[in-house]
């Protein structure tokens, strides 16, 4: 890969750093009046999702990280991999481990694209559609009439995350969630 | 099509500019300090060791010469005061090469003036009044601040005293580096980082931060001086606002071989790591010799005051185009 010198970080940048691959979120040129220059870097580490800070001296460089986002559609798990295949009409598959699925498990659903992260052309991450659709499984029996009162209950989706809906919510019924807040929105 | 052919700016935010800097244009005016207007183009440039000039190539009277973009208009400003021009103040376009950020544009307009017979804490007086009338809120008081002074507070270190090595770590530990990755680098430099990662975010949180007696190795194009404790320091200050700086004064050097010693010095360390020299301004030398008139200059990043004082989140929100949209 190509090495990217501290002036070209941007953005969604993909670099190595300690030997995991990061992706820049923020980069800014720190120059005090009369002294050297650095550049202090915010980075996602793509394998622990964390989000550090680093400093570099201006005009230090990074490898670049082979990595891209694809885009595939659930299929199955076999109890150790869960299977996904891109969109591309290509068919081609692609096993995730558990590691890399993370918060994810919880919204998986046969047929939704979902992100997958590739490095080095192995997936360490997989980022859900911001809304999903999902059945509800398990939860109290809805109280009739009770449609605009707050109050609300848990209940478990065919995911298999559990999440709070209002009380009118019934099991059987079809409901639409967010998957970075993991809040309910509405019926589907 | 691409929309990269639109201003960095809003059209709005240029009136505000304007209007900003006709209130600096009256504020001179008023003083009876003198607009004018120097060559961006010199044939000596900055030997600052850490800034990047860019330079280009023109045929002149004397055949193909190398000329130097300024990094700020100092050098033919200080001509002018040399020749008798009394006190002057200029908007330059100066240059940096690869200085681009929230805070920094390759291409920005520095606010510069001079003021014979004026001491340093008499300048620091008039850029202070002078940010504050450009202000839509008064920040509150201006406060003054040692070197020495704010490193003992926010680090517990003595800027003078403190081993290199302990400096060293320190700074690589604040600014999450890695732990040799100062091996080498000198004192400034770890002075440095730690006041542009750990103090400068502290300083003009509702005030008007002045820091000065930085040490002597920072003085640059300024006096020295020994303070009450006995350090040499640079007879030189700073202004902070919202944790940005925004103005470098100086009690200016007069002393012609002391300055042209200063060049040396720098294009020696520019050898030392490899950099290109800078051709040293032999007119601005000449000045020198002949007579500046005592007195104290500031340069003041004035696209960074307009930026504060309209509020904006990054410089290219005040400027017409910025480098990268050039």
């Amino acid at each position: 890969m190509a090495n990217y010198s501290t002036n070209e970080f941007k953005a969604g940048l993909k670099v190595m750093l300690d030997g995991d691959p990061c992706s820049i979120v923020e980069n800014e040129l720190v120059k005090p009046g009369k002294g050297q220059a650095f550049n202090r870097v915010k980075l996602r580490n793509l394998m622990t999702g964390r989000v550090g800070e680093k400093t570099f001296k201006s005009g230090d460089s990074l490898e670049g990280a082979d990595v891209m986002d694809l885009e595939m559609e659930y299929l199955y798990t076999d109890g150790d991999m869960w299977h996904f295949m891109k969109t591309d009409g290509s068919f081609e598959q692609y096993a995730v481990e558990k590691k890399a699925l993370g918060d994810s498990v919880k919204w998986l659903k046969e047929q939704v694209p979902y992100i997958i992260t590739l490095w080095n052309d192995k997936a360490i991450s997989v980022t859900p559609p911001n809304f999903i659709e999902l059945e509800v499984v398990e939860t109290d029996p809805g109280l009739k009439g009770d449609t605009a009162q707050g109050g609300s209950k848990p209940a478990t989706l065919s995911s298999g995350a559990v999440v709070r809906v209002p009380l009118f919510i019934n099991q059987g019924e079809v409901l639409k969630i967010d998957t970075r807040s993991g809040d309910y929105v509405s019926r589907a | 099509m691409a929309s990269d052919w639109q201003p960095s700016a809003s059209i709005e935010t240029l009136r505000e500019r304007a209007r900003l800097l006709a209130k600096v244009r009256a504020f001179f005016a008023q003083r009876d300090v003198l607009e004018v207007e120097t060559p961006v183009l010199g044939q000596g440039g900055s030997t600052d060791v850490h800034l990047v000039s860019l330079h280009t190539l023109a045929r002149t009277d004397k055949g193909q010469r190398r000329l130097w973009l300024q990094t700020s208009p100092e050098f033919h400003m200080k001509r002018l005061l040399a020749a008798g021009s009394g006190p002057i103040f200029q908007l330059a376009r100066s240059f940096r090469d690869a200085e681009i950020g929230a805070r920094h544009n390759i291409e920005f307009t520095m606010l510069e003036w001079y003021r014979p017979q004026f001491t340093l804490e008499k300048l620091i007086d008039e850029t202070a009044t002078l940010i504050m009338s450009l202000l839509p809120r008064f920040p509150g008081s201006l406060v003054h601040y040692r070197y020495r002074e704010l490193f003992h507070t926010h680090l517990e270190v003595d800027p003078f005293t403190t081993s290199l090595e302990k400096l060293r770590s320190l700074a690589a530990k604040r600014a999450q580096m890695p732990d040799k990755a100062l091996a080498g680098e000198g004192r400034d430099t770890c002075l440095d980082l730690l006041m542009s990662v750990v103090i400068e975010p502290q300083l003009g949180q509702h005030e008007l931060s002045v820091v000065v007696d930085y040490p002597a190795s920072q003085a640059s194009l300024a006096r020295r001086h020994q303070d009450a404790e006995g350090e040499w320091v640079a007879s030189r200050f700073e202004v902070y606002l919202n944790g940005i700086e925004l103005a470098n004064g100086y009690d200016e050097l007069t002393d012609a071989a002391e300055q042209r010693a200063r060049f040396a010095a720098d294009n020696a360390e520019r050898r030392r790591l490899g950099l290109p020299e800078v051709d040293v301004d032999e007119r601005l030398l000449a000045a020198l010799a002949h007579g500046l008139p005592e007195g104290a200059g500031v340069a003041l990043g004035i696209d960074r005051l307009i930026q504060l004082a309209l509020g904006k989140a990054r410089l290219e929100d005040v400027l017409a185009f910025s480098t990268p949209n050039c």
